[in-house]
């Protein structure tokens, strides 16, 4: 489904990674691990295919994402570091807004349970201004159970989430995967999964 | 899951775009008023002389739109840029193209068509008769979304460039000049009782380039700015 071929990425003058190679089947979880700075981000922009890698090729159905690009990101969740939130609406607004600019516009009442599968389905009367840093984070992670995404790519999903939520979001990782869903994530923290994660780990 | 319809995300970041705008209303209003302002200052500063007024209003009105459209470029990708939002618009299962083109029209909307809507008032301290005013807000309907279009490729060139907002003006102003010619030659033929169909349709070409062109131009910048 998922293959990362030889992939380089160079940032400025540096060579971040080189030669990653990897390839992921329908229910498996990447589990990118490494210190700051090794280049997580960059491998992870580079799979969404934000960022051009230097040399290498992302496939996705055994077809380079370049090639199938609609196709590739009607497929694709991504949660990147900044939460893609608009301060002046409420979490429910930002969602169905999301929705609407990726053509899949939708009812409110969906949005609602997407929030409520995060637990965060009682702030809706709130701007996301008025937020904290962990409930913004949940809102930014509802998204993923508001449209079935295939591949979920997740960057620092656990960033200021309490221990409840990342169990929520682990329970989400789960259940996407038991779906036959495959996702790819970076943390700091350990996420405990009922799958065995595959491990990439930059030296 | 139905299709991703290209139409629906165009309304969806219109939709959006307008309901921000709703809610922060000192963006909108700020160039609403910086376009009075302008405007307002050179009769006091030229003094009350009507034949005077009469004969600068059409390049002063125009000028004064153009700078003030180009005041609200700074925000037009930049507030998306900074909150992750144009990431998620990249990755948008639609062509890029559709959204940068409902971006530049909810500009439009919210920076663009006020001033058409003002500019009567503004015409009135220049002693315009009646006919000019109609071609001024003729020429504006056509030529600001031109300044939209042709300003959103300069705000997408400058996203994450530090004092991008003066350079934003450096890279569209020299882009704006066919725009105001033939925008303000339109109301200058009028005023001077001659035919502006040939500057109106210029402008029109101008806009139909504009359209044709410019919305592959702002995606693409869009695209490496996000790289």
């Amino acid at each position: 489904m998922l293959r990362a071929i030889d992939l380089e990425c160079i940032r400025g003058t540096r060579r971040l990674f080189d030669g990653v190679s990897f390839a992921l089947e329908p229910g498996e979880c990447l589990f990118v691990q490494g210190p700051n700075g090794c280049g997580k981000t960059s491998l992870l922009r580079i799979l969404c295919g934000l960022a051009r890698p230097e040399r290498g090729e992302v496939h996705w159905n055994a077809e380079p994402i370049r090639a199938v690009g609609e196709q590739y990101r009607a497929a694709l969740a991504y949660c990147g570091h900044a939460n893609a939130l608009k301060d002046d609406l409420t979490p429910a607004e930002n969602l169905l807004a999301a929705a609407a600019l990726a053509g899949e516009p939708m009812q409110r009442g969906r949005a609602r349970s997407a929030l409520a599968a995060l637990g965060v389905e009682q702030l809706d009367a709130l701007p996301v201004r008025a937020l904290s840093a962990g409930q913004k984070r949940r809102v930014a992670l509802a998204r993923l159970a508001l449209t079935e995404r295939r591949l979920w790519i997740l960057d620092e999903p656990l960033t200021s989430l309490d221990v409840g939520a990342a169990a929520t979001l682990a329970g989400l990782v789960d259940a996407h995967l038991g779906r036959g869903g495959i996702a790819v994530l970076t943390s700091h923290q350990p996420i405990e999964l009922r799958v065995e994660a595959r491990i990439f780990a930059f030296a | 899951m139905n299709e991703p319809s290209v139409v629906s995300a165009i309304a969806g970041v219109i939709r959006r775009d307008l309901l921000l705008a709703a809610r922060r209303k000192s963006e909108p209003l700020f160039t609403l008023g910086f376009f009075v302002l302008v405007a307002s200052l050179f009769p006091l500063s030229i003094g009350p002389e009507p034949e005077l007024l009469r004969r600068v209003a059409p390049g002063v009105l125009w000028v004064a739109a153009l700078l003030a459209a180009m005041l609200s470029l700074g925000r037009m990708f930049a507030a998306d840029y900074d909150d992750g939002t144009l990431e998620s618009i990249a990755l948008a299962p639609v062509p890029l193209v559709a959204a940068v083109l409902g971006k530049v029209a909810a500009h439009w909307l919210v920076s663009g068509f006020p001033l058409v809507v003002v500019s009567p008032l503004l015409a009135l301290q220049y002693g315009l008769p009646a006919d000019v005013i109609a071609m001024l807000m003729i020429s504006l309907l056509i030529g600001t979304p031109v300044l939209s279009l042709v300003g959103a490729i300069g705000a997408a060139l400058t996203l994450g460039v530090r004092g991008g907002g003066v350079l934003v003006a450096l890279l569209v102003l020299p882009l704006y000049v066919p725009t105001l010619i033939f925008g303000a030659g339109a109301v200058d033929a009028r005023l001077a009782g001659l035919d502006p169909g040939a500057n109106l349709s210029l402008l029109g070409a101008c806009l139909a380039l504009a359209a044709l062109f410019a919305p592959p131009a702002i995606a693409a910048g869009v695209r490496i700015a996000l790289e």
